[in-house]
């Protein structure tokens, strides 16, 4: 840090960071909240179990290798040019900047903010298997997606130089796809593979709902998924950056809060238009599911992702409209899946994050057409076109098809999904007849006490 | 053509102002906003005079209503 002003620079991106990912732990808490107020009484130690232990395994599979993937691979490999092994070096986990090292103040927080998104992408996933997935497979496509997976897409079409921001102007300011598409085709993929849970359908193929055993706790947990979620839209951005520090490509010397591509944003636009989308979400989603809480919260979450895609250059009012349209797809999408194709997704996640943020990143391809993707040169412009097709791969490629693939290996191991009769007596059966057993003895115990003192 | 006005990023931001697309459709985009919030009030307001209809004709006998403040 050479001038005083380039250590403030560094010191408030640093703490900037650190907040973000403050705020982003919310995220987590929600959603182990309203997975655990979903799944019923007998479920409810394995149903946080499995969402709690994404935190440690995500998080040194990303120290291991995640964090790397992200800087080595924005050329596909292969398709802009190779594995880029010099920018990854910083990366590596066994490198000098990957610790306590005086001449780093960003690696750590900016690692820390991308492996929030991480357990958000493993989180997503999470809620639409409970009550029937082994958390041995659920963990292991934890890593898949959030180690893996999504980084790939990350370096792709959510890095200045990915080659799908070069070559297709993909835009997705805010991860409608990076995240959200991703998450959805990932769970959809596990969900075909391991089939719905006992009871959920008739014999006649007419799907039964199974209602959260507490609504309360849901909401309460999609509230706090929506806190959590400022953090993740601040950490989306740089917060603080010259037009030096962009290659000069930018003239002038106004210095600019910039999106994940490194072009012109502010802190401004984006709260007018999270709140918007947020606003137009909960209002079709209160409406269209005739003013069901669980999905009127979800349709809120809908909203926002909806139109992340472009929040970081959309009108409020087009955010609140694209917000509205995000959250009726989804209600409608969810039970036409089910009721078609005998999915059981129990949260609704395909849908909120999945079908929400691929329609987001489509709408972002016509409302931001012939806009720069990027401050550098020689990228192509936002265009209907790239982002179809980047929603393709988010959803399909990077997304149904790994978790389709992994799914079918651990099936074939046997290992996806647990037997029908645990499943009926419950996944915490073992533990709650411990639970018991262990009252029925400190009872016992103290009603002897108070019997001999007599 | 850019939805924005800009084709790119090589400007001086002292210059630029407003970045949303389709500039110059505000006041519409404004209209069009009243109306969706006023479509919402309409729809809810059915909604839910649908809901309190069912729910006068629903539960003739009391029982239902018995067990609900039961349990308060």
């Amino acid at each position: 840090m050479g001038s005083n002003i380039e250590a403030l620079t560094t010191l408030f991106t640093e703490f900037y960071y650190w907040v973000t990912v403050v705020f982003m732990f919310l995220i987590h808490v929600g959603f182990c909240l309203y997975e655990v107020a979903a799944s019923r009484r007998r479920n409810h130690l394995h149903t946080l179990m499995k969402n709690t232990m994404c935190i440690p395994l995500v998080t040194i599979t990303f120290f291991f290798f995640g964090w790397w993937i992200y800087f080595a691979f924005p050329n596909g490999p292969f398709i802009t040019g190779g594995i880029d092994f010099e920018a990854a070096t910083g990366a590596r986990a066994f490198d000098p900047a990957m610790g306590t090292n005086l001449q780093d103040h960003i690696n750590g927080v900016f690692w820390a903010a991308f492996l929030l998104f991480s357990w958000t992408a493993a989180s997503i996933v999470s809620g639409s298997v409970i009550e029937r997935i082994r958390s041995g497979a659920f963990w292991i496509l934890a890593v898949t997606i959030g180690s893996l997976a999504w980084i790939i897409d990350a370096a792709w079409g959510w890095h200045s130089a990915g080659w799908m921001v070069k070559l297709l102007g993909y835009h997705d300011a805010y991860a409608s796809g990076v995240i959200h598409a991703i998450a959805g085709g990932f769970a959809l993929g596990i969900l075909i593979v391991l089939g719905p849970r006992l009871g959920k359908f008739a014999a006649d193929g007419t799907p039964r709902d199974i209602p959260p055993h507490n609504t309360w706790l849901a909401t309460l947990g999609l509230f706090l998924i929506y806190t959590g979620f400022w953090g993740f839209y601040a950490a989306c951005n740089i917060p603080i950056i010259s037009p030096e520090g962009i290659g000069g490509e930018i003239t002038g010397a106004t210095w600019t809060a910039t999106n994940i591509y490194l072009a012109p944003t502010t802190l401004s636009a984006i709260t007018f238009n999270f709140l918007m989308s947020l606003s137009g979400g909960l209002l079709m989603g209160y409406v269209v599911s005739k003013g069901d809480a669980f999905w009127t919260y979800s349709a809120g979450l809908a909203g926002i992702i909806a139109a992340s895609a472009g929040n970081d250059l959309y009108h409020p009012i087009q955010a609140m409209f694209i917000g509205a349209i995000g959250a009726f797809a989804a209600y409608r999408l969810h039970y036409f899946v089910e009721r078609r194709f005998k999915i059981d997704d129990a949260v609704g996640a395909v849908a909120v994050h999945g079908y929400a943020g691929f329609i987001g990143v489509v709408i972002a391809g016509f409302m931001l057409w012939g806009q720069p993707s990027s401050p550098y040169a020689g990228y192509a412009a936002i265009n209907p076109l790239g982002n179809f097709i980047g929603a393709i791969i988010m959803f399909g490629l990077l997304g149904f098809l790994p978790g389709f693939v992994v799914a079918k290996i651990l099936h074939g191991f046997g290992m996806l999904r647990i037997p029908a009769k645990v499943e009926l007596e419950g996944l915490d059966f073992q533990a709650s007849q411990a639970y018991e057993a262990a009252i029925r003895d400190v009872q016992g115990a103290e009603t002897s006490l108070v019997s001999s003192k007599t | 053509m850019s939805s924005n006005g800009m084709t790119s990023w090589a400007v001086d931001l002292a210059d630029v102002g407003a970045v949303y697309p389709f500039q110059g459709t505000e006041f519409i985009l404004y209209i069009a906003g009243l109306v969706f919030w006023i479509w919402w009030h309409v729809a809810q307001i059915r909604a839910e005079s649908r809901e309190v209809r069912y729910e006068i004709g629903a539960d003739t006998t009391g029982e239902a209503t018995r067990r609900a403040i039961a349990a308060y």
